[in-house]
């Protein structure tokens, strides 16, 4: 007795099973490459973006980001399932070639799995298409029954679209269904007419289907053989031009994604890749305007998105109620990317992006903290795409009237409060503050070390104490130290970051210059913005050290010796700042320090290290005022509060700000307070050793 | 020494405050000299006008045209060129009217100009020193102004305190004759009244008045709780509404609602006088403010130099104490 | 529309104490930094937004020295096609008729359809605009917050006046307005636009290209001279409390109690 025809031999209405595949893969494959390519017509209008160098950190970036999906566990559960579809797509891609296959060529075998490795394979593939037809239906499960937060889309960012989401799990169920009653039917027809078939693995779905199938008649089983082959062939190639119209997009996008993803943390990207600062002058519009202003790779970017939500999830800004979410930077642009570059039809409409699918408060809501860019699995970049908008932004003058004054001042006098450039030194002016430790103003004096004040803490009465505390531990761990004093101006770090770099430029030449002509050879700061800024934004200045890790050396190396807490049943908490902890990768230094002192009790909070939330952000956002229903710092000293602690110890002035003003308007105060760390090691060195003395 | 007039302004019948001052101003300028009081408009209202201001002017001038039923500036300024003699120094109060008027009408008399004058020192001769502020009331001038071919000066509400005065039993002449048909490239159409918020701040006895200092919209809720604790409102100088922390309704000042409070607290106002024209009344004025040199230390009755952020909770806290021993 | 906005370089004051020079007769000026008059940047922004409507161009004029011209760079970085500088020695010493007669001069060689002033300046007295607006017999209006342009060579516009009330006018051109301070959200302008129009010309005009009579203008004309400067008396009327905050405290919720009443 024959046994079932297999779909090369078989006729479908008249066609020949061969031919009808064939041409289903021919047209199939036509269109998708013709859809890819119109996709990619955008990326080829965009800017530069260089990003080939590095091919083989790019590489690890490949095999520990996509093929190790690094960042999935984050989230638990859907991490879980995304890892278990993830390694299924990859088991099951020779399975699928090896099916489409057998369409045009009856009984062809994948090079290198005949015999034993094929018969392994196919167990392989037979639990593989089981597990991720399974995490479709708890996918689906999830969308439908219990609909995470972070899936939903808030009005103001547009419609949701849940059905397309089931509409993908659905394709994806029926595909990996089809393949597995193709091979069930088979092996119960043989079955049945007591030959052997391939063998299927217990409890997969082809098994299944199998046990399923044992009494149905033949003609019914070849039937469901053809036509489970016709549905797969068929879906498989739906989906693969269905995917370029989505989120599913990201199935082809995020490996380029990936490889070419920034290396690098704490930068920004140039203005214009290519050109040096020195010609930027000639450069006719700075910044993103129009889509085509995004480089390629930040538009490859919008189509991986796969709109999953985390970063919006962890962004602070949208969690306070700010009208920014990461998540529809990202989906809105792409949006308007399929709109304005269709399958068919004319390209581009160069409108401005803010006014259209941006509002100016969105673009301004940023902190650039960077926990969205930390969460996202895919390696989206948001900060540079922010800033890039940002600088569209300011080139066209748009910048909200409580940033223009600041702005100004920094132009001005160096500082964005206006004060005058000959009182930045007066923190240090203070004569009690004298007579215990001299501040050197390197004004041709020599010194080892700078000490880089920054604006706030130099003119900031409450902040002039945290200068003043690093200054004595400086002095007490005897380094030979020194400050510019009126020579000093505003890093820029914050200029740069609201999009305004031809002022950040301004004042980064007149700093290194200033720097540079002190002779020192190392640089300390107390301010992590100042630090980032010196340390990646800056070319050619001496190294840089924040004051926690110059700390944590001297607790290391016993310069520093604490004295026991006076109040034992204080509890600490460290928060991270964001451009000490996320941008530069700062955890452990200053937790050593909090560590060491004796009696201190220090416990963290559920949002600490690379998930800190941001106090609200430093320099210029202190100025621009956000429409939100929250204050983050609120939020943070909240957080604090659940940690069971009452003392919030930070290491950043900014931080500070945000925490003081959050610790009286949350109505804590009395319950809570805010130290910062160089004012903590201060305190609690201040009696010196008596053998050092 | 020549004539001196002073131009009064009114609305539905009843003469502005500004009258007795520019009296007093007048007075500072020539004591041997008692000032002529002008003032435009039609009608009754003007009559009645007229009539009140013959208690303190020896003599009012009126100019009645229905044309001035609306105080165009303009049309005023062509009216009183009309009618002022050579040399004549002319008064008015530095407000929207007068700095509307008083510039034009110094060329047009071909009269030196001196604006917002706080205080009037002394004349020598023909030569008139007078004191002006700059910089937002940060620093005073000596400003001297040759007056020998006349003068147009506005002064700034407030600055000059009225005088007590016997009754002046004065006179009214009437000037309309003497003003031909008057025109002016400018038409007033109406006038679009300022929308009041739910608090009308002009009706309380205790204003918790909040500034700059307040620093961010947060903090508004801290002056808002010692308003509760005092059954008081809280009301607010222009920055504050411009930063739209508070609404419109709530500024006060001459952009914003004139208000006749018994106590005013101004929590880090730096009392500029567009602010300051707003308080009518004579209120007690508390003033706290961090800077020790903020001009509103020279109006205020008591003045604090502190935080406000740290001040007004506790002085919540001390109210709502009273209140419990009180009850 | 052809409009011509008359701008004002002063000292930024508002950050820093003012100091007085050691004679006594000025202000410490020498670590004060200039900038254009606030309410001067609200009018040029004004004028560029009503030319993008109807059309027409923006000419900036200061008169001044040489270092007025980076106020001129500033306006015109915003987008004012024109910048001009009016100069002489002659004019060194004006009072504010002065200023206003050389700007008239001004105003007459040229065809504006429209001439803004900001409200008033730092070190001003709000005189300019309206002086101007007599010399040449245009119609005038001050404290100006809304222009809305109509048929027939005339303006909707709005004053604002006491109680927050805003009084509505029409106004024929060719007129004065001088312009208050919130009337619209100037642009930003920062060093990169600066630099653009860093090497534009600016023309300067003198009392002779301005047909002046230099006698008319400058030291000897001026009528109004400020004499010194000196700091207000400081707490002439307030009572300075002292001591703890507790003792400030209960001093103050006692006066408001006696002063007002505690309902």
């Amino acid at each position: 007795m024959e046994t079932i025809q297999s779909p090369a031999q078989a006729t479908y209405w008249l066609v020949q099973g061969r031919e009808l595949f064939l041409s289903i893969y021919v047209l199939g494959s036509a269109c998708f490459f013709y859809i890819v390519a119109r996709r990619l017509a955008p990326l080829l209008r965009g800017e530069r973006d260089f990003r080939f160098d590095r091919p083989l950190r790019r590489l690890r970036n490949v095999l520990q980001f996509w093929l190790g999906q690094w960042r999935h566990p984050r989230y638990r559960g859907a991490g879980t399932i995304h890892i278990l579809i993830f390694a299924g797509f990859i088991v099951l891609a020779t399975r699928a070639f090896w099916v489409l296959a057998l369409g045009v060529s009856d009984g062809f075998v994948m090079p290198g799995l005949s015999g034993i490795a094929g018969h392994v394979y196919g167990i392989v593939a037979d639990y593989a298409s089981t597990v991720v037809f399974l995490c479709m239906v708890i996918a689906a499960i999830r969308r439908l029954a219990f609909k995470p937060a972070r899936y939903s889309v808030p009005a103001r960012y547009g419609k949701g679209h849940p059905a397309d989401a089931i509409f993908l799990l659905a394709l994806i169920a029926i595909l990996m269904a089809a393949d597995s009653l193709f091979q069930g039917s088979k092996a119960a027809a043989l079955f049945q007419q007591g030959r052997t078939a391939e063998f299927l693995p217990v409890l997969s779905l082809p098994w299944i289907f199998k046990n399923a199938l044992l009494s149905t008649p033949l003609a019914i089983l070849q039937n469901l053989h053809l036509g489970a082959y016709l549905v797969h062939g068929l879906t498989f190639f739906f989906l693969l031009c269905y995917r370029p119209f989505g989120i599913q997009f990201h199935v082809e996008t995020s490996l380029f994604s990936i490889f070419f993803a920034r290396l690098d943390r704490g930068t920004l990207k140039p203005v214009r890749w290519g050109i040096p600062d020195e010609q930027l002058g000639q450069v006719k519009s700075f910044g993103v305007k129009k889509f085509e202003d995004f480089t390629w790779k930040h538009m490859l970017d919008f189509y991986s998105c796969a709109d999953c939500g985390r970063c919006s999830d962890n962004c602070p800004a949208n969690t306070v109620g700010r009208p920014l979410s990461p998540r529809f930077i990202s989906i809105k642009a792409r949006d308007y990317a399929f709109q304005h570059y269709p399958i068919f039809g004319t390209s581009g409409n160069g409108k401005a992006l803010v006014g259209d699918i941006y509002s100016e408060d969105e673009i301004w809501s940023c902190t650039t903290c960077r926990a969205c860019e930390e969460e996202c699995p895919l390696l989206v970049e948001y900060i540079d795409k922010i800033v890039d908008l940002r600088r569209g932004l300011v080139d066209a003058g748009n910048v909200p009237q409580s940033l223009q004054r600041p702005l100004k001042a920094l132009e001005s006098r160096g500082n964005p409060y206006g004060k005058m450039e000959k009182k930045r030194a007066d923190w240090a002016a203070a004569p009690q503050f004298q007579q215990t430790c001299a501040v050197k103003v390197l004004n041709g004096k020599r010194a080892d070390a700078l000490y880089f004040v920054d604006s706030i803490t130099s003119y900031d009465d409450r902040m002039q104490a945290i200068g003043r505390a690093t200054a004595e531990i400086l002095h007490h761990v005897g380094e030979d130290f020194g400050i510019l004093g009126a020579a000093e101006r505003d890093s820029g770090h914050e200029v740069r970051r609201f999009g305004e770099e031809t002022l950040f430029q301004a004042l980064r030449d007149h700093n290194t210059e200033a720097i540079t002509a002190s002779g020192v050879r190392r640089i300390v700061t107390a301010d992590p913005h100042a630090y980032n800024a010196l340390k990646h934004d800056y070319k050619d200045v001496p190294p840089v050290e924040h004051i926690s890790q110059v700390i944590a050396r001297g607790v290391k190396t016993g310069t520093i010796k604490f004295h026991p807490v006076e109040n034992g049943s204080d509890v600490y908490t460290y928060h991270d700042p964001c451009y000490l902890g996320r941008h530069n990768q700062i955890y452990e230094e200053p937790r050593n320090v909090l560590d060491a002192i004796p009696g201190l009790k220090r416990v963290e909070m559920s949002r600490s290290r690379d998930r800190s939330f941001c106090c609200g952000g430093g320099g210029l956002m202190l100025f621009y005022e956000p429409k939100e229903e929250q204050r983050m710092g609120v939020k943070r000293v909240q957080m604090a509060a659940e940690a069971g602690a009452n003392v919030i110890v930070t290491a950043c002035p900014f931080c500070m700000v945000n925490m003081e003003d959050a610790i009286k308007v949350a109505g804590l105060e009395g319950k809570m307070t805010a130290i910062d760390l160089a004012e903590l090691t201060q305190q609690q060195i201040a009696q010196k050793d008596p053998k050092a003395a | 020494m020549a004539r001196i007039f002073a131009y009064i302004t009114h609305r539905a019948g009843i003469i502005d405050d500004s009258a007795a001052e520019l009296l007093t101003a007048a007075n500072k300028i020539d004591p041997a000299a008692p000032p002529t009081a002008i003032v435009t408009g039609c009608g009754a209202e003007l009559d009645s006008v007229c009539a009140s201001l013959c208690a303190s002017y020896a003599e009012v001038w009126k100019i009645s045209d229905e044309s001035l039923a609306y105080p165009n500036a303009e049309l005023i300024r062509k009216a009183l060129v009309e009618v002022l003699p050579p040399g004549s120094i002319v008064l008015a109060a530095h407000e929207h009217f007068g700095i509307d008027l008083a510039p034009g009408l110094s060329i047009k008399l071909g009269a030196v100009f001196a604006s917002d004058l706080l205080e009037i020192e002394r004349t020598e001769g023909s030569l008139l020193k007078v004191v002006r502020q700059e910089f937002g009331g940060q620093v005073s001038a000596h400003v001297q102004c040759d007056i020998s071919s006349g003068a147009v000066l506005t002064i700034r509400p407030g600055a000059f305190k009225a005088l007590t005065t016997s009754p002046a039993n004065g006179q009214v002449v009437d000037k309309s004759a003497e003003v031909g048909t008057l025109t002016a490239g400018r038409r007033y159409l109406e006038t679009v009244v300022a929308e009041t918020g739910d608090i009308d701040i002009t009706k309380h006895n205790i204003l918790v008045s909040i500034g700059r200092g307040i620093q961010e919209r947060d903090n508004v809720a801290i002056a808002q709780d010692l308003a509760d604790a005092l059954g008081a409102a809280v009301s607010c100088s222009r920055p504050v509404v411009d930063a739209k922390w508070l609404e419109k309704s709530r500024q006060v000042g001459s952009s914003g609602k004139a208000v006749k409070p018994k106590v005013y607290l101004a929590c880090g106002i730096s009392g500029a006088f567009q602010h300051l024209a707003g308080l009518k009344g004579n209120p007690f004025i508390i003033a706290i403010n961090k800077n020790p040199k903020a001009p509103i230390f020279q109006v205020a009755d008591v003045g604090i130099v502190d935080d406000l952020l740290e001040l007004l909770p506790e002085l919540t806290n001390k109210i709502h104490e009273m209140r419990k021993v009180a009850a | 529309m052809e409009i011509l906005v008359c701008v004002k370089r002063v000292p930024g004051t508002s950050e820093n104490e003012i100091e007085f020079n050691p004679e006594g007769n000025d202000i410490e000026r020498d670590e004060l930094l200039y900038g254009v008059n606030e309410p001067d940047n609200y009018a040029v922004e004004e004028a560029l937004q009503i030319t993008a409507r109807v059309g027409g161009e923006v000419t900036v004029v200061t008169v001044g020295g040489e270092d007025d011209e980076e106020v001129l760079r500033r306006e015109m970085a915003m987008g004012a096609s024109h910048g001009v500088l009016l100069t002489d020695h002659a004019f060194s010493g004006s009072d504010v008729r002065g200023i206003a007669a050389i700007l008239q001069a001004f105003v007459r060689k040229g065809k504006y359809d429209l001439v803004l002033t900001g409200v008033q300046a730092d070190d001003g007295g709000a005189q300019v605009g309206g002086m101007l607006a007599a010399m040449l017999d245009y119609p005038f209006a001050c404290l100006v917050n809304s222009i809305e342009v109509l048929d027939g060579r005339k303006l909707r516009i709005s004053r604002e006046v006491e109680g927050g009330n805003r009084e509505v006018s029409e106004i024929e051109l060719p007129c004065v307005l001088s312009i208050q301070t919130g009337i619209n959200e100037p642009r930003y302008v920062g060093m990169r636009g600066i630099r653009a129009v860093g090497s534009v010309p600016i023309p300067t005009y003198g009392a002779a290209e301005l047909a002046l009579d230099p006698n008319t203008v400058g030291h000897t004309a001026a009528k109004v001279k400020r004499m010194d400067y000196f700091l207000p008396a400081l707490g002439k009327g307030a009572e300075m409390l002292h001591g703890s905050r507790e003792e400030i405290v209960a001093r103050v919720a006692d006066l408001i109690a006696a002063k007002g009443g505690l309902r």
